[in-house]
């Protein structure tokens, strides 16, 4: 139990994805600018993060390593990963209608999101068990959705602000992204 | 031979991917922690690349267009690994330094983004030198951010010292750096941009959306929320998923 704590903490606040590992800068950047999209990429992120975990996870597991395939992961897991996406949103929208709505859109976007392979291959990495993976793509995928509805919070109210010339657009939301960044540094003295 | 050239100079100029075309971000910020990574990364990715597109060239007239996105991921996919298993064996530094994000270039929007924007309408020769011209424009964009965090962060140029160690401003080499240094950089080129627009353009505005659009577009058209490019999202990605 305590080791999941220590995971929890570790993957979404000091090690979180965007702010120091930089998975997943492309949606962190683009899908930020309002509150209500940012949360809703955020928890398509969180199902399809935990799930993809689990499963390549279990794959990893039962079948490369067993056999010696481990170079093949790599192959592996982007396409267990894309089948995977297009099989969540398949089964979202026979069986729930109302889930579908509401993350449907973004399902299609995370495949080309680089932290759910990342947290795949940080798990095998890191030498993690089924339920360890499991819950550290869970942790990671928590870390995501705080970082990138703080960062839509933080855009809404940039808006209408006076920015020089220059710093207009891309610019400024990467300022925006070091100084959080410089915030999540300080979570390192929770260890 | 001509083609070729200005495939070179488009790359590295015209459409440069970290500066211009905003793509390849991940790698961009997390591995330029020195102007070496920042240089080796690069040099990587455009093995990986010129390779990529050399192959989805030479094969585009067999692949069906209803499935090319998987298969180019899988062509993809092999020759990172091939690539990975060599760093591994003869440059090993490289591999060690570098970690995670060797793989992770299966995921880069520039290989995918190439793959379907020129290789896999052009003949081999011109896609390898767009691939090469591509992977140089990322080099430098990379070994520039690198070259400006080293220098600030820890006082040298690929590792020679030019700094005294009392003034290092060590969070440069930090995460929030990276962040920094790419704003900075941007920011100057959109100045440099603006004036040769006789500073009435609006350069930096919607620049955001640009970074991304080699996927397709897929997450501006969310941004926006707009529900008619939120069906063709939707659709482009039931093409991009196996």
């Amino acid at each position: 139990m305590k080791e999941l704590i220590m995971i929890l903490i570790s993957a979404a606040l000091i090690n979180n994805v965007v702010l120091s590992q930089f998975l997943g800068i492309c949606p962190f950047l683009g899908v930020s600018r309002k509150i209500k999209t940012a949360a809703s990429m955020g928890a398509a992120v969180i199902f399809v993060i935990t799930i993809s975990s689990f499963v390549t996870s279990i794959i990893y597991q039962l079948l490369l390593e067993p056999q010696g395939l481990s170079y093949l992961q790599t192959i592996v897991f982007i396409l267990v990963i894309a089948a995977l996406v297009q099989f969540v949103e398949m089964f979202l929208k026979k069986f729930s209608q109302g889930l579908y709505n509401a993350l449907g859109v973004y399902l299609p976007l995370i495949t080309t999101n680089c932290a759910v392979l990342g947290v795949a291959l940080t798990n095998v990495q890191n030498g993690y068990g089924v339920l360890t993976s499991t819950f550290n793509g869970f942790a990671t995928a928590v870390g995501f959705t705080i970082g990138i509805v703080l960062m839509a919070g933080i855009r809404e109210r940039i808006e209408g602000n006076d920015i020089p010339k220059s710093f207009q657009g891309f610019p400024i939301v990467l300022v925006t992204a070091g100084l959080m960044a410089i915030a999540f540094i300080g979570f390192s003295g929770i260890q | 031979m001509g083609a070729c050239r200005e495939r070179l100079y488009n790359g590295v100029v015209k459409e440069n991917p970290t500066f211009v075309l905003m793509l390849g971000m991940c790698p961009t910020l997390a591995v330029t922690s020195s102007a070496f990574n920042g240089f080796g990364m690069g040099m990587t990715t455009m093995v990986v690349l010129a390779l990529s597109n050399l192959v989805i060239s030479a094969v585009r007239g067999i692949i069906p267009d209803r499935v090319r996105i998987p298969a180019f991921i899988v062509i993809v996919a092999s020759l990172v690994t091939i690539v990975q298993l060599l760093l591994q064996a003869y440059i090993p530094v490289l591999n060690d330094l570098l970690g995670i994000y060797i793989p992770l270039i299966v995921v880069n929007c520039i290989i995918l983004g190439r793959a379907e924007a020129y290789a896999s309408k052009n003949p081999p020769l011109p896609s390898m030198f767009d691939g090469v011209g591509m992977g140089l424009g990322f080099t430098l964009g990379l070994t520039l951010i690198g070259m400006f965090r080293e220098l600030l962060g820890s006082g040298g140029i690929f590792g020679l010292q030019i700094i005294p160690e009392r003034f290092h401003i060590s969070i440069f080499v930090m995460a929030p750096g990276a962040f920094f240094v790419l704003a900075g950089l941007t920011a100057m080129l959109n100045r440099l941009k603006n004036r040769s627009n006789g500073g009435a353009g609006s350069g930096g505005q919607g620049t955001v959306c640009g970074h991304c659009g080699g996927c397709g577009n897929l997450l501006c058209s969310v941004s926006r929320e707009e529900p008619d490019h939120l069906s063709g999202a939707s659709d482009a990605g039931k093409g991009g998923s196996v």
